[in-house]
């Protein structure tokens, strides 16, 4: 990498303008750019100087996927859990009851599997080859998901991977391992905590979190919420 | 459009071959036997999406499910854990022809 390279234009090349210039872009870290930041910054201004895109596109849809957020996926989780009837419909048919019941439409391009933990079975999800991930339901993954070691070691001993994220599955419990390797992207609905009964969906919601909608976690106790 | 070659409960193998070039079959998984969970459907072949060509004809996607002890040796959980992954058609042998 051409770190001293890179370092001498983040001092000295000022094309895109000083402090007063609303598109300069926000001071960074000042580490060197990664060879995957240069990658894209390429595409991009190519992508640009060709015409295929405008900024503003990139920056609309980066909005649109920032403006995802787990808060999404709790409320249809908690949605779930009150009312059986959207349930049923929502394993079955997950893009049209979004759309009936949400509003939300999370495109055609890519198919969402919703999968229920129960005292049997529990699912967690990865992705070994990439970082798939729920993101129209969830917003960006964590970090810890996009990592080397959690979609290494979650295929191979899942058990340990769920203990050192707090959560131990009794051995009469299946373990199932969703390596999310094409089209499809998995939502997991956590199991409905003990003590909730005449819950509202809202205040359901606050128990349902993000890494329980991943499978490494079980949804919060009724007296852990805030 | 083809009807899909395998059906829920069939038992399969996944292909021991390499592939020069971008595709979506786990290296962890070749030559590995599970069963068909699910046929999904079939979608636009991303082995050819991803050179930016059309991606036909499309090809069927299977959810396959293989038992965590087919596929670690040292697996030391129970035995009904499992692993689900998306498998494409032409990724999937009968367990007979397994190489």
């Amino acid at each position: 990498m051409a770190d001293k390279h890179h370092h001498h234009d983040h001092e000295h090349d000022h094309r895109h303008g000083g402090h007063d210039d609303r598109h300069a872009p926000p001071p960074d870290s000042g580490r060197p750019r990664t060879e995957f930041e240069l990658l894209e910054r390429a595409l991009s201004e190519l992508l640009i100087a060709k015409g295929v895109l405008a900024e503003a596109d990139i920056q609309r849809q980066i909005n649109f996927m920032a403006s995802r957020t787990p808060a999404l996926g709790a409320k249809i989780v908690a949605k779930a859990w009150a009312d059986p009837a959207f349930k049923r419909d929502f394993m079955a048919e997950p893009r049209a009851t979004l759309i009936k019941h949400f509003d939300v439409d999370i495109g055609a391009a890519l198919e969402l599997k919703v999968i229920e933990n129960g005292p049997g079975d529990h699912h967690v999800v990865t992705c070994t080859l990439c970082s798939c991930y729920p993101r129209m339901l969830l917003g960006p993954p964590p970090a810890w998901y996009k990592s080397l070691a959690y979609r290494s070691r979650v295929v191979v001993e899942p058990r340990a991977v769920l203990k050192e994220f707090g959560l131990v599955p009794p051995r009469t419990t299946a373990v199932h391992v969703h390596d999310s390797t094409a089209d499809l992207r998995y939502l997991v609905i956590p199991r409905r905590p003990k003590g909730t009964e005449g819950w509202s969906e809202a205040k359901l919601a606050t128990l349902v979190t993000r890494d329980s909608m991943i499978g490494t976690a079980e949804a919060l106790a009724p007296d852990a919420a805030a | 459009m083809i009807a899909p070659r395998f059906k829920v409960g069939d038992a399969v193998a996944v292909a021991r071959r390499g592939h020069a070039g971008h595709h979506r079959t786990p290296f962890y998984l070749k030559g590995r036997a599970g069963e068909v969970a699910e046929v999904i459907g079939a979608f636009r072949d991303p082995e050819l999406l991803a050179y930016h060509k059309p991606g036909l004809p499309k090809r069927f996607l299977y959810l396959v499910r293989f038992r965590q002890g087919d596929l670690w040796k040292s697996y030391d959980g129970p035995p009904n854990d499992v692993l689900t992954a998306e498998i494409y058609e032409h990724w999937l042998e009968p367990p007979s022809a397994r190489g």
